[in-house]
């Protein structure tokens, strides 16, 4: 099994992606892209979860917590500048500070992996308690109101420069498409860098890359930083097409979701993730909207399914296949040849 | 001739777990391009011994200096950072990655990218790697990871080697190899071998130091420490 895959592929996903974002609104109705917009969002967060799990082993529960923190800063900072596009960057970087800070005591502090997924989970659910008791109009920030478990209102994208000027539905979409891809193809560079490949030795055996004179503490905190920087980025196009965040993107509910996305999707891959999102995505409100099956429950049972029989998840176990017909299909040429040459020696 | 600079000292090194006293006061001395081989019987020390001088362990008491620097209780990227090139007695490699990404890692810390693949390039045609190098290293026989992890170390071109028990588990082809090969990363750099194999250390060695239940029992030639008797019960007694 290939443990990165190459640069090429992922430029050939962005290419379809890029196919794709073109053609949506030929496929879809008006509702269902503004509805994508919330869906990219989420799928930024399944990517930078794939990242410092999949790739980094660095099982962070609380993922969600730096997408909330990215959704809510993006949302305080947006009201307070009158405009979309320095909030973004400022979203980014409120996740990728906390997420360096909280990572410096955790893996300084040589906590153990197992702990390190419940502290960040913990951290989430502290977040989301304290969120939600900031209901009264004391807890505002500039001229942002967090509003308790109401939450807050998120801006709408404007043209970069112009606050007034706000992007019609379709254009947020093309530039959360837009957004996506280039999250996608950062994340498919920096795992060929030498950078990724340590973090991927890393997970392979931390204690070797260590005896090899890397400092494995260093380049945790750098990947922990970095993916919590991306779900930041990708909380500001959760909370733009949902136009509000509320505490529930620190619930535990959100950070599950998150493990799901990555655990069906495959994890050893950052395409795998971000299709599971949208595909669960659309199945879970398609059941929503009916009576008859309760949707958390089939999400429960898809999660059980693939836990058993498709451990590697989707992308991962399709590619497998091909894998092996090749391989396959080069054997019997191979055999025939064999054949030939030893009728010929016969013959 | 002038005696050659310490490139590496242990002053009263101790290291206890609990009333065990896997290392007790050794005070030990590496010299410039010396290859030094540690025996002593099994629980006799040397791969705690080791672990002090990798960083693995942090010693109860003691110092380790490293070219002068106080290194006791540094982290092993630290020394490893040093140009140590440090192979331990338990197979460490990365499993799910080729022999070559494995090489490559190694390399790559030392080197840009072109130079690291050289030096990888190089490394296997030096340790005759070829056949196996884009086999997943978990996949590999154990003398081939093993002789995969003596790959790694001499890709780093490091300036001090430190081993722990490279030929365990090979084949005596793998092991003579081996032996070639310890004595060739000598040309340049200064070693540590931990090892069991009798034939393997009068192959590489000069001086030997003979660990006995913590402590340095005796520093001579093999010669001369196979015709101690009290030596000879110590290591050859508990090794029939
Ligand atoms: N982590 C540890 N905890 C407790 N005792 C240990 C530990 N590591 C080694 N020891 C003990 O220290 C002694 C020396 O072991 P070791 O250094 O592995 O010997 P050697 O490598 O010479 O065979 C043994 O008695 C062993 O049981
Ligand atoms: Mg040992």
């Amino acid at each position: 099994m290939r443990l990165y895959g190459t640069f090429s592929g992922t430029l050939v996903v962005a290419g379809l992606a890029i196919i794709f974002t073109l053609l949506a609104p030929s496929i879809f109705e008006f509702f269902t892209i503004i509805t994508l917009t919330q869906v990219i969002g989420l799928s930024i967060l399944a990517l930078s979860l794939a990242l410092v799990w999949g790739f980094g082993g660095i099982l962070c529960f609380g993922q969600s917590a730096f997408f909330g923190i990215g959704a809510y800063a993006y949302s305080v900072a947006a009201v307070n500048i009158g405009g979309s596009t320095g909030a973004i960057f400022i979203a980014i970087l409120a996740a990728a500070i906390f997420a360096a800070i909280l990572g410096y005591f955790v893996f300084y502090g040589k906590v153990s992996d197992v702990y390190l997924a419940v502290i960040t989970l913990t951290v989430s659910l502290i977040l989301y308690s304290l969120m939600r008791r900031t209901s009264g109009p004391e807890y505002k920030i500039g001229k942002a109101l967090l509003g308790g478990f109401n939450g807050t209102g998120s801006p709408p994208l404007n043209v970069p420069g112009n606050g007034s000027a706000m992007l019609f539905p379709m254009q947020t979409f093309y530039v959360s498409m837009a957004v996506l891809i280039t999250a996608y193809v950062f994340t498919g560079w920096l795992v060929t860098t030498k950078f990724g490949r340590v973090c991927v030795s890393i997970r392979e055996n931390d204690v070797r890359t260590e005896l090899l004179g890397y400092d494995t503490r260093l380049y945790k905190l750098g990947l922990f930083s970095i993916s919590a920087g991306i779900a930041g980025l990708g909380g500001v196009f959760f909370c733009v097409g949902v136009t509000r965040v509320t505490p529930d993107v620190f619930s535990l509910g959100q950070s599950a979701l998150a493990i799901i996305w990555v655990i069906v999707g495959g994890r050893m891959t950052l395409i795998g993730p971000i299709l599971a999102t949208f595909v669960l995505y659309f199945l879970t409100s398609s059941l929503g909207s009916q009576q008859v099956f309760n949707a958390n429950l089939v999400l429960g049972i898809i999660l059980v399914i693939f836990v058993l029989l498709v451990p590697n998840g989707v992308v991962p176990t399709i590619a497998g296949w091909f894998e092996r017909r090749r391989t396959k299909r080069y054997i019997r040429q191979k055999e025939r040849r064999m054949k030939l040459r030893k009728h010929r020696a016969t013959g | 001739m002038a005696r050659r600079e310490v490139v590496l000292e242990t002053r009263n090194l101790s290291m206890h777990f609990g009333g065990v006293r896997a290392v007790d006061n050794v005070d030990f001395e590496l010299r410039e391009k010396e290859l030094r081989c540690l025996i002593g019987p099994n629980g006799a020390g040397k791969s705690t011994f080791f672990k002090c001088l990798t960083g693995q362990l942090t010693p109860t008491s003691g110092d380790v200096v490293i070219r002068d620097i106080p290194m006791t209780g540094r982290e092993p990227h630290a020394i490893a950072g040093l140009g140590v090139g440090i192979k331990t007695q338990v197979p460490n490699l990365f499993d799910g990655l080729s022999a070559y990404e494995n090489l490559w890692l190694s390399a790559r810390r030392w080197h840009g990218d072109k130079r690291a693949s050289q030096l990888v390039k190089e490394t296997i045609e030096r340790l005759e790697l070829g056949e196996i190098c884009s086999a997943t290293v978990g996949s590999l026989a154990h003398g081939q990871r093993q002789m995969v992890e003596l790959g790694m170390v001499v890709a780093a071109e490091p300036w001090l080697v430190l081993l722990d028990e490279p030929a365990a588990g090979m084949t005596d082809e793998e092991t003579y190899k081996t032996a070639e090969l310890v004595r060739e990363i000598n040309k340049t750099s200064a070693l540590i071998v931990v090892e069991h194999d009798m034939n393997f250390i009068r192959a590489i060695s000069d001086i030997v130091t003979l660990f006995h239940q913590g402590s340095i029992f005796m520093e001579d030639t093999m010669d001369v420490i196979s015709a101690d008797p009290r030596a000879r019960e110590i290591y050859l007694g508990h090794k029939s």
